[in-house]
């Protein structure tokens, strides 16, 4: 019986960490759909947003659901700027120089967040209780629940947002054929810069109802961002549910992986994943193949 | 074109005299030690150039290369009796065998997906540094590497091993030039610019990543054991995910595809922390935007400036001759 | 020379190419004709090897080349050039052709690097060769200049230069005309004819309908993925199912 409730409890926190590398995932998935970029600096809207959380709790006093509503918009904004000061200038740049422009951001944003915030590690309180709930045996915290929920709550809105609404629609029409959807009058341009608003505010929830569990500092952006996008490989780029079923995948694996294989190389786990996908089947999972055209 | 080849090789000689001149005036200067790791910098960035620059292939994982050439030479030679040079290429051997292999299916991948698998690679084998402490003692590093030893010279102080690391570097540096100027270099060069274009000439690409991939993971490893032994001791944070970036920010504000531009960028980035102290928290900042802006508006690379600046100047002076000639 | 079985080729759902059988005679230059859309330029990239077929089977001087790549290819002599021109951009114009040699040199990375003597000597012939294709296409006077800044013509021009210098049996060329003025295209008629002239087969995928019907000694034409019609360019033009599958489309 202990066995089986340690399993569970494997369980329960793969799924936890799983929902947030989905939703890291997923603004991966936004911009690169719709720009075809990866974006190396968006592990770091993750750590943007527990880290401003913070910043406004502890500084400025504020309560919790402000500090939350401000620290996303404030990340939002970075993200909006980002694509507006390095992305937008570039014109028919190649794969390597916007891969280049995303890792110098990437780390800019990192070492301003050291700057002014410092080295020290963060915790944010819980949202609700810190007590756990007993589940089979099993303990949960509320904030696991919390991420559970908000991760949910998300993949929907997103749904809805990318099937039903005009301007979702217009995003999926963009990361079809640009060019087509230039043509039939979508302001391609509005749509990136919304691509990039969209996956900043996504990443910084993310980081945000984390923070509370995994304590957060200037430096955790890297991993979980590497972690996000591990998702979105497993998933398949193009494939929203994919991301979402990858994220999860990604996370009992890593859970299990710890538990009983070995704990110091649980982060190994993910790039190993990660690697073999990419070898045996670069377009995911539940990605569909494409040839090249020339 | 023989005066373009005859200039080329005069540059390199003028650049290796000055190289192996400066020690008689940096004597007893702290600078020489720091020009020791501006070689093995320079060596690194001319390996990660070969691959980038030149093939236009990203690694994000040569951090890696760097690290096992110096764990493999600091784990045997600190705990066997053995000529440590043997085993500057035994490590070479090794690094290059494993590069070879994962080379296939890491290069299959291109732009993004390359970039990715290559950084999933740097960290699991950061993860193994880490991990394996019984080898590589782990986070709190490997220690007790013996210095490097020809009959009675031992490679122990700043000036010998500044000699030792620059006559890797300068052979490291004229192997790429000659290189980068012979039809290997050009069809390098051509899978840069339209890899299908080049393998409809006869370039087989697949292979030639493969192969490119591993010279610079070897020129990377032997770096790695030069630093091994330079050091005598070795830690993981020295070969992780930020030394890559490190690597990368080197040869783009150097140059991409410039032997000289790698060992620019290099200089500058191993020099600044060290001369000014202020740099050393703003390091990633100015990495960053480093690598922003020089992407953005300068993408040849301070090289690549230097040369349209010099460029722009002789034509000025020509002008000037030119006109006055006509008065 | 070139012999197509069957080709049929699926993207997905879409079927770009079904059944298409043909040959080309050696020494022959032959047009491949079609609407947008018909599948020319997939026919071209099944043949060079860049695409593996769904079904069916290419061969070249009799030999089943159907699943050799895209580089073993060029070592047997069948080379093309590209629709949206494929030029080495940020190198010169004699580098381009110098790629050209690749098939006919063999250093490897390590004599290079170590400039071997047989590397220096196979440098000396690839330049002078380059050099020589470069009198042959007319281009001499462009040699140092990067080609991302050629005009179009001279690109068109280059790339078929490059193509050259690997001394091919069979050269592909995809809309070579195309974006080309009319005193331009008139010289590349010629130069199609005196590389014809030389030996070498060509296969041209063209729009411009003067142009093929002027050079050609034998037409295929494709119309959604099929074969339509084959045949000299009188016949082709006389082919009431060629003259409704054009004129249809306006
Ligand atoms: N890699 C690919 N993936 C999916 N569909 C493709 C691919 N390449 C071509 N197609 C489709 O196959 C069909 C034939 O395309 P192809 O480029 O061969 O036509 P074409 O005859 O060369 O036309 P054009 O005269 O416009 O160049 C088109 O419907 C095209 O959309
Ligand atoms: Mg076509």
């Amino acid at each position: 019986m202990d066995n089986f409730q340690q399993l569970f409890q494997y369980i329960l926190t793969g799924l936890s960490n799983g929902a947030i590398y989905a939703l890291i995932g997923f603004g991966f998935a936004i911009i690169y759909n719709s720009t075809g970029i990866i974006n190396f600096a968006q592990g770091e809207f993750v750590m943007l947003g527990g880290m401003l959380t913070i910043f406004f709790l502890s500084v400025f006093q504020m309560p919790l659901v402000p500090a939350i509503l401000l620290a996303i918009v404030v990340s939002t904004g970075v993200g909006i700027l980002f694509e507006r000061l390095a992305i937008r200038p570039l014109k028919d740049a190649q794969p390597f120089s916007l891969i280049i422009i995303t890792i110098g951001a990437s780390i800019f944003l990192r070492g301003a967040a050291m700057l002014i915030w410092g080295k020290d590690t963060h915790a944010l309180p819980a949202f609700s209780s810190n007590d756990p709930l007993y589940i089979a045996g099993a303990t949960i915290l509320p904030q696991h629940l919390w991420i559970l929920g908000v991760t949910v709550l998300i993949i929907i809105a997103s749904r809805i947002f990318f099937n039903y609404s005009v301007v979702g629609k217009a995003m999926r029409a963009c990361s079809y054929n640009p060019r087509a959807a230039g043509l039939v009058g979508i302001n391609v341009k509005s749509m990136v810069l919304l691509s990039f608003a969209l996956s900043s505010a996504i990443g910084s929830l993310a980081g945000i109802i984390i923070a509370p569990l995994t304590m957060t500092s200037y430096d955790v952006g890297a991993m979980l961002g590497l972690k996000g996008f591990c998702a979105v490989i497993i998933g398949g780029m193009s494939s929203g549910m994919g991301t979402v079923f990858g994220g999860l995948l990604l996370g009992l694996l890593e859970s299990l992986g710890a538990g009983y294989i070995s704990a110091s190389y649980k982060d190994a786990i993910a790039f190993i994943i990660l690697l073999l996908i990419l070898f045996i089947r670069p377009e995911g999972l539940f990605g569909s193949k494409e040839t090249e055209r020339f | 074109m023989v005066t373009v080849k005859k200039r080329q090789l005069l540059v390199f000689f003028v650049f290796a005299a000055a190289v192996l001149l400066a020690p008689f005036f940096l004597k007893g200067n702290y600078l020489l030690n720091v020009l020791v790791f501006v070689g093995i910098n320079t060596m690194l960035a001319i390996g990660l150039n070969l691959l980038l620059g030149y093939a236009g292939q990203i690694s994000l994982g040569h951090a890696a290369f760097f690290g096992m050439g110096a764990y493999i030479s600091g784990i045997i030679t600190s705990r066997f009796p053995v000529e440590p040079f043997l085993i500057i290429f035994l490590a070479a051997l090794c690094v290059g065998v494993i590069a070879f292999i994962i080379g296939f299916p890491i290069l299959k991948l291109k732009g993004h997906y390359l970039a990715m698998a290559t950084l999933g690679f740097g960290i699991i084998m950061y993860i193994i540094f880490n991990e394996t402490v019984d080898w590589t003692g782990g986070p709190s590093g490997l220690s007790g590497i013996p210095n490097l030893r020809v009959g009675s010279l031992v490679f122990d102080n700043d000036w010998n091993n500044y000699y030792l690391v620059w006559v890797f570097t300068l052979a490291v540096m004229l192997l790429s030039i000659n290189l980068s100027r012979s039809r290997i270099g050009r069809a390098l060069r051509a899978i840069h610019d339209s890899e299908v274009a080049a393998r409809v000439m006869g370039v087989n690409a697949r292979i030639l990543k493969v192969q490119i991939f591993t010279v610079s993971a070897v020129i990377s490893a032997v770096a790695g054991s030069l630093y091994a032994h330079v050091m005598t001791f070795i830690a993981p944070a020295s070969f992780g995910f930020n030394f890559s970036v490190e690597l990368l920010t080197m040869i783009v504000i150097g140059g991409l595809g410039s032997v000289y531009g790698s060992f620019l960028g290099a200089a500058i980035l191993t020099m600044l922390p060290e001369l000014l102290r202020v740099f050393q928290d703003l390091d990633i900042v100015i990495y960053g935007l480093m690598l922003i802006l020089m992407t953005m508006y300068m993408p040849g690379g301070l090289i690549g400036g230097m040369e349209a600046a010099v460029r722009f100047a002789l034509k000025k002076i020509g002008k000037g001759e030119n006109n006055n000639a006509q008065a | 020379m070139l012999r197509l079985e069957n080709i049929t080729q699926v993207f997905g759902g879409l079927t770009a190419l079904e059944d298409v059988s043909f040959s080309v005679k050696e020494g022959s230059i032959t047009g491949v004709i079609g609407p947008n859309g018909a599948g020319k330029t997939t026919l071209f990239n099944i043949v060079t090897g860049l695409y593996t077929q769904t079904k069916g089977e290419v061969f070249l001087g009799g030999e089943n080349i159907s699943f050799l790549n895209t580089e073993e290819l060029a070592k047997l002599g069948l080379v093309r050039t590209f629709q949206n021109v494929e030029l080495f951009r940020q190198m010169t114009v004699l580098e381009n052709v110098m790629i050209g040699l690749h098939t006919k040199s063999a250093s490897g990375i390590f004599s290079c690097a170590f400039k071997l003597p047989g590397q220096i000597r196979e440098e000396k012939y690839i330049l002078q060769k380059s050099r020589e294709w470069l009198t042959y296409t007319g281009i001499t006077d462009l040699a140092d200049i990067t080609a991302g800044n050629l005009p179009f013509g001279k690109g068109r021009l280059l790339e078929i230069s490059r193509a050259l210098a690997a001394e091919p049996k069979i050269i592909l060329m995809d809309e070579p005309a195309a974006g080309l003025n009319s005193r331009e295209t008139a010289e590349l008629a010629s130069l199609i004819r005196k590389i014809k002239e030389s030996g070498v087969t060509v296969v041209l995928v063209e729009h411009d309908m003067d142009l093929v019907m002027d050079i050609c000694e034998s037409i295929v034409v494709l119309n959604l993925g099929k074969k339509l019609a084959e045949g000299t360019p009188r016949q082709i033009q006389e082919n009431p199912a060629v003259i409704s599958a054009y004129l249809g489309e306006g």
